[in-house]
């Protein structure tokens, strides 16, 4: 059963659109990641969700109900904010209890249960202070709390972990995951950080300018971007996308560019029908995929070292191929040397083809 | 269709704003309205014209822009030179100009005598004007005042600040008292500008007045024309200079706005008081829009 | 060509300059201190002074017997009263007002919402008090309000107002948006959120306009000046000129303590708000 849905929805300010036409289907219990970089409408879509704004046009579900017209209160939804919003008047237990005293819970109860959800989240001691007086991680489990204690239908989280310094984010993602799948809530993430959502997400939407432009499991959507945008928005780094001219005919396909021809024609049964010989196309692969040959090799291209970085568990060189750098991947303890001159290999198999729209043109 | 907005519904949000609304219409909409009304009738607070005021068309304006009479002692056109020299004087090159050579002399430097300075400055400004006026009354006293008790420890002539000298008597109290406010404006004004900027032109050799003039001014002349504006609006407004000189001697320091007292409160002449006020609130009608299209000019600017 | 840098000592030139814009400076500072803080001294001596005169003069045998008449005179003590009275009237009307108007205007979207804030600048800039006296002794007049206390307080918060709905307005629209949305979401009714969320937020700003309210109500001359009349109502601006001797002279002994006792509460405002919260409103009042 979806948890959460939406339908067609619209949100236009003024003359500025938000969100354009986002259908989305969330199971139950899954954790959705709703991906962009900023600007894209995530947010927006997630406090769509949350009924801090109404859709001009289409309509949300959340369980079996449209809650479309209902305001936030009525939706039993929960929210975690980027600046956790935790009241600087009241003590963390109040903080965590807010939602249990608006619905009139005995306040007993309410200690009983905060004390509950606050020990699990390792708060349970700084329950009489005020938020100022805790860390940053320590609010942020705070806003958790708060956001678990009345056992919502749907948490929301909008980039709850963009205020933490990089060490407590990593910690902070396991933490989160773990409490989710424990509860068994459905949530919906917005960020901006790719290996975040990667990390976090049974599934995600990635979306740009307003629109929902490919919905899948991390790996799917590592695997398979359908546009050049979001193979270049996931993964790090990014896909290599190289501007090529399509040479197709029956029985062969090759790709060339001023500086190298590579025979695709394994991949000419799978190449769209919409592509044309001639066509400008975009070839993508990702850095892993690609490797150093000594010789030219038949799958190949040429290219010049523009820079070499040692990242310890891994090698990454930027080639200069024509007007392109593209990355390679090396697990080795011999990288080649500044501005020497290589052939990159790369795997069949893994190539990208994208028409001059940028959308996948390759099953 | 855009619905209700959530933090709070449109009917709320207009009743929150109800109470101020009627302030605004009783207390500001309303004189305004009716004060032009009162303008054209010859409206008293006694007599026949009290109860039964006559529609006298310009009459009142006739007389006041009168160019025969009107530089006349007690006069209208008279006062309108008094308010222009006070608020030249007082405003403009009084608590603008002091207040930006203030807070520009002031702005890198930190510690006591900062401190002390500012202090005393904004002393000034928060003290009540009665207050204020009599201690005034006392500075510029001929006789035992302690202005004339420095000036002759200096050997200098004693002079008679009230009798003699009026209008700059009420400039420099005046001021005194209003100084404060454009120096904290410039002060941070002055502080927002990133230290980066300064040292570049330090490095490449500006002297004080060049970095002054070439990068200080232009990143604050938004603030120092806003400024500007306020103060001249507040300064031609201000009535507590009544205090000190009661407008004279011989209606020698009578601003506009004591003018206006006269000719209402000793007089009870409403109707030509009206015209008088009307023509105060046409200059500051131009001085408030001038003020608002400096802000939208900024606005989008931003 | 490798020649050493040779150093050079400062030159006479140099010292010249580095001491005349030393001096400059302390001329500077000597000469705006002396101008700011003469006209205040005699203020500050000559209520301690059993012989009050105009003039500035370190008392012999400093004395409270001045405060001493200051307090047996019923007039004048009830002229504090008065103004206490008004003071605090003002104060309490603006702030709830005002804070009312702001919330509106920082979240919600009434129509004609920025109409409404340029014509209240507008307007409040142009109809001030000293233009807006004869219309509004006339309006009072006609209501059978003069000579009420009430006429007073409410033609201040009519004045004050503006400015007021200015500062809280910005002072509401610095506060995130994020503390009121995460009480809705997690329950609460918007009554609920006003009550547990905004009003505690928002004190801090209530604080500071109060005080500002009560400071110039309690200051404020022409108003009461113009519509009181017996005695008994009038605030202490306007009971201080009725300290004459029979022969017409001011009794300068009175009139300096009362002003310094009249003057010590604003002080004490002051000191307090910047305490508190630092002069952070009063540099931006109108942006």
């Amino acid at each position: 059963m979806a948890r959460v849905q939406l339908h067609d929805v619209c949100k236009r300010f003024g003359h500025v659109t938000a969100v354009e036409s986002a259908n989305l289907s969330i199971g139950d219990g899954e954790f959705f990641a709703l991906l962009g970089p900023s600007g894209c409408g995530k947010t927006t879509t997630l406090r769509l969700i949350a009924g801090l704004e109404t859709p001009t046009s289409g309509r949300i579900v959340i369980g079996e109900r449209d809650v479309t017209d209902l305001p936030p209160r009525d939706r039993d939804v929960s929210m975690v904010f980027q600046d956790y919003a935790l009241y600087p008047h009241m003590t963390i237990l109040d903080n965590v209890g807010y939602p249990l005293k608006v619905r009139g819970v005995p306040r007993p109860e309410i200690q009983s249960r905060v004390g509950a959800v606050a020990e699990s989240l390792r708060i349970n001691h700084l329950l009489d202070r005020r938020p100022a007086q805790l860390s940053g991680g320590q609010q942020q489990r705070a806003a958790v709390a708060r956001c678990v204690v009345h056992s919502p239908q749907v948490f929301l989280f909008d980039e709850p972990l963009s205020n933490l310094d990089a060490k407590l984010r990593l910690e902070a993602r396991g933490f989160l995951k773990h409490l989710q799948k424990e509860v068994g809530i459905t949530a919906v993430y917005v960020t901006h950080d790719q290996a975040e959502a990667m990390a976090l997400a049974d599934r995600m939407a990635v979306m740009s300018e307003g629109r929902i432009i490919q919905v899948g499991s991390p790996l799917a959507v590592y695997r398979r971007p359908e546009t050049t945008f979001v193979a270049s928005f996931i993964g790090n780094p990014p896909m290599n996308l190289i501007p090529c001219r399509l040479a197709l005919a029956d029985g062969s396909a090759a790709l060339s560019t001023p500086s190298f021809g590579l025979d695709i024609t394994p991949l000419r049964p799978r190449l769209a029908a919409s592509l044309h010989n001639g066509d400008t196309v975009t070839l993508g692969i990702r850095p892993e995929h690609m490797t150093l040959c000594a010789e030219s090799m038949p799958c190949t291209m040429p290219g010049q070292v523009y820079a070499i970085q040692p990242l310890g568990s891994e090698v990454l060189v930027l080639v200069q191929v024509d007007d392109t750098t593209i990355a390679v991947r090396l697990f080795t303890d011999d990288p080649p040397l500044q501005a020497q001159h290589v052939h990159v290999g790369l795997t069949m198999e893994r190539v990208m083809l994208y028409d001059s729209a940028g959308r996948l043109a390759v099953t | 269709m855009t619905r209700e907005s959530l933090v709070l519904s449109r009917r709320t949000g207009f009743l929150f704003l109800l109470p101020a609304l009627f302030f605004v219409g009783v207390f500001i909409i309303f004189p305004f309205v009716w004060v032009f009304w009162l303008s054209f009738t010859n409206q008293t607070l006694t007599g026949v014209t009290a109860v039964e005021p006559q529609f006298v068309g310009l009459a009142n304006y006739l007389r006041l822009f009168n160019l025969e009479s009107w530089m006349d002692r007690g006069e209208f056109g008279n006062a309108l030179v008094i308010s222009a020299q006070f608020v030249f004087g007082s405003a403009l090159i009084g608590q603008v100009g002091l207040g930006l050579l203030i807070a520009w002399a002031f702005h890198n430097r930190k510690g006591a005598v900062r401190e002390t300075v500012y202090t005393l400055i904004i002393l000034a400004w928060i003290v009540p004007d009665v207050v204020v006026a009599f201690t005034w009354m006392a500075f510029l006293d001929r006789d035992a005042g302690t202005l004339n008790a420095v000036l002759g420890l200096l050997n200098l002539p004693r002079v008679d600040w009230l009798i003699e000298h009026p209008v700059l008597s009420i400039i420099l109290y005046n001021t005194w008292r209003g100084t404060a406010f454009s120096m904290l404006l410039f002060s941070s004004a002055l502080a927002s500008i990133p230290p980066s900027y300064m040292e570049t032109a330090e490095v490449a050799g500006a002297s004080a007045w060049q970095k002054f003039k070439d990068i200080v001014f232009p990143l604050i002349r938004n603030h120092v024309l806003t400024d500007v504006i306020l103060i001249t609006l507040w300064t031609f407004n201000t009535f507590t200079p009544f205090l000190i000189t009661g407008g004279g001697p011989a209606y020698k320091s009578e601003l506009v706005s004591i003018h206006t007292f006269r000719i209402a409160f000793q007089y009870f002449e409403f109707g030509r008081g009206g015209a008088i006020a009307v023509t105060m609130m046409l200059v500051n009608l131009v001085l408030a829009l001038i003020y608002l299209s400096v802000l939208r000019r900024q606005e989008v600017r931003r | 060509m490798n020649q050493p840098a040779r150093q050079s000592r400062p030159s006479l030139s140099h010292w010249i300059r580095f001491f005349l814009s030393r001096g400059a400076f302390a001329l500077l500072v000597s000469l705006i201190s002396a101008f700011f803080a003469l006209p205040m001294l005699w203020l500050l001596l000559t209520p301690f002074n059993a012989r009050g005169t105009l003039a500035v003069e370190i008392p012999a045998q400093p004395t409270l017997a001045n405060f001493q008449r200051v307090f047996a005179n019923a007039f004048a003590m009830h002229a504090l009263v008065n103004s206490a009275i008004l003071g605090l009237g003002g104060m309490l009307l603006v702030t709830l007002v005002a804070t009312l108007a702001a919330y509106s205007l920082a979240r919600t979207d009434v129509p004609g919402r920025d109409l409404f804030v340029y014509g209240l600048i507008l307007f409040s800039s142009v109809v001030t008090g000293t233009a807006a006296m004869v219309p509004i002794f006339m309006m009072i007049f006609y209501l059978g309000l003069i000579d009420t206390h009430l006429a007073v307080i409410l033609v201040c918060t009519g004045g004050l107002l503006p400015t007021a709905t200015f500062i809280m307005r910005d002072f509401i629209e610095g506060l995130p948006r994020s503390y009121e949305e995460s009480a809705l979401v997690s329950g609460a009714t918007p009554w609920q959120m006003f009550r547990d969320v905004v009003l505690p937020l928002v004190r801090p700003g209530m604080m500071v306009v109060a005080i500002w309210a009560f400071v110039n109500v309690w200051g404020t001359f022409l108003i009461p000046f113009i519509l009181l009349r017996s005695p008994q109502n009038m605030p202490a601006t306007v009971a201080i000129y009725s300290f004459y001797t029979e022969a017409g002279t001011p009794i300068i002994t009175l009139t300096s303590a009362y002003s310094l006792l009249f003057g010590l509460p604003v002080l004490f405002l002051y000191l307090f708000v910047n305490w508190r919260y630092g002069f952070r409103f009063f540099g931006g009042i109108k942006r």
